[in-house]
């Protein structure tokens, strides 16, 4: 199984990388580029085949490593 | 006082804070390697600045869960000395020992400079030789000091007198909120900054406004 797993920043925290991005797109021509936020991708291959056990895993990953969840949220898909 | 310094991969600030602990000590500091897991038997333990694992994920995410971090949050909740520098300061927040979290600076330069730090609180164990509000010139070089919490969060810090350090007005080289550079635990025996007091004790450095810091370590 492999999990794919989202990390944004929280609302509210600065993202000034984002902000960098918007303006360059901006510079190229795009009209309409409204708020930009940069995040994280990320895929990491399991052994687990039972679905919820791999979530339960997946779920620690994020919480201990992956996020900090000070600042970031994440999103776990599982397929 | 003996003192020991962890050394990550990718670290590189080391060796001047084992010279400025030893030069203002006079006790040679022991160097532990991060994967060691148990630290020798030490007043203070200091996590020094570079860049452990290259900045991989996030600054410090990685150092701080390496083997030699489990022993250094076990002995810090029982109260050891326990100081980040730098890239230390954002080991130690990933690490949990500090609330908050250090994010890429708003201007998105490195800043690598001197600049002016106010104590903000001089009853600490690195700060007894300095006089409260007192101004002292400091290096910093980092890519991502903004220091973030949340609101409760930083209405404690403010609050219990935890912010240490702090920019001088005006001089907030990366966005942190309310100019914080530097930070302690509940208990106070946690401190983290982002500047350099290693750099600026010896006549080389060109000023010695920090040495005073360390030699309040021999009064703590």
């Amino acid at each position: 199984m492999k999990a794919k797993i989202k990390v944004t920043l929280k609302n509210g925290v600065l993202d000034p990388q984002g902000k960098a991005i918007e303006g360059a797109l901006g510079h190229l021509g795009f009209a309409g580029v409204g708020q930009v936020r940069q995040g994280k991708y990320f895929e990491i291959e399991l052994a687990e085949s039972d679905r919820a056990k791999a979530e339960v895993q997946v779920k620690a990953m994020c919480e201990k490593l992956i996020a900090n969840t000070v600042i970031e949220n994440y999103a776990i898909e599982l397929g | 006082m003996k003192s020991a310094v962890i050394v990550f991969p990718g670290i590189n600030r080391e060796r001047d804070m084992m010279l400025a602990l030893e030069q203002t000590t006079g006790v040679k500091p022991v160097a532990v390697w991060h994967g060691e897991t148990e630290l020798p038997k030490v007043d203070l333990v200091v996590v020094p600045g570079g860049f452990s694992y290259g900045d991989y994920l996030r600054c410090g995410a990685i150092a701080a869960r390496s083997p030699i971090m489990s022993d250094v949050k076990a002995k810090a909740l029982k109260g050891l000395k326990v100081l980040g520098v730098c890239n230390g300061f954002q080991i130690i927040t990933e690490a949990g020992l500090l609330p908050g979290a250090l994010v890429r600076n708003a201007s998105l330069h490195f800043a690598c400079r001197e600049v002016k730090l106010r104590i903000e609180n001089n009853s600490t164990w690195f700060t007894n030789r300095m006089a409260k509000g007192e101004v002292v010139s400091c290096p910093i070089a980092h890519g991502e000091g903004n220091y973030i919490c949340d609101a409760d969060t930083l209405a404690r810090l403010e609050g219990e007198n935890r912010v240490v350090f702090r920019y001088a007005e005006g001089t907030n080289p990366n966005g942190a909120m309310n100019d914080i550079a530097g930070i302690m635990n509940e208990a106070g025996n946690v401190i983290g900054m982002m500047p350099h007091p290693e750099n600026m004790i010896e006549p080389i450095h060109g000023k010695q406004d920090c040495r005073p810091l360390f030699e309040g370590l021999l009064a703590a």
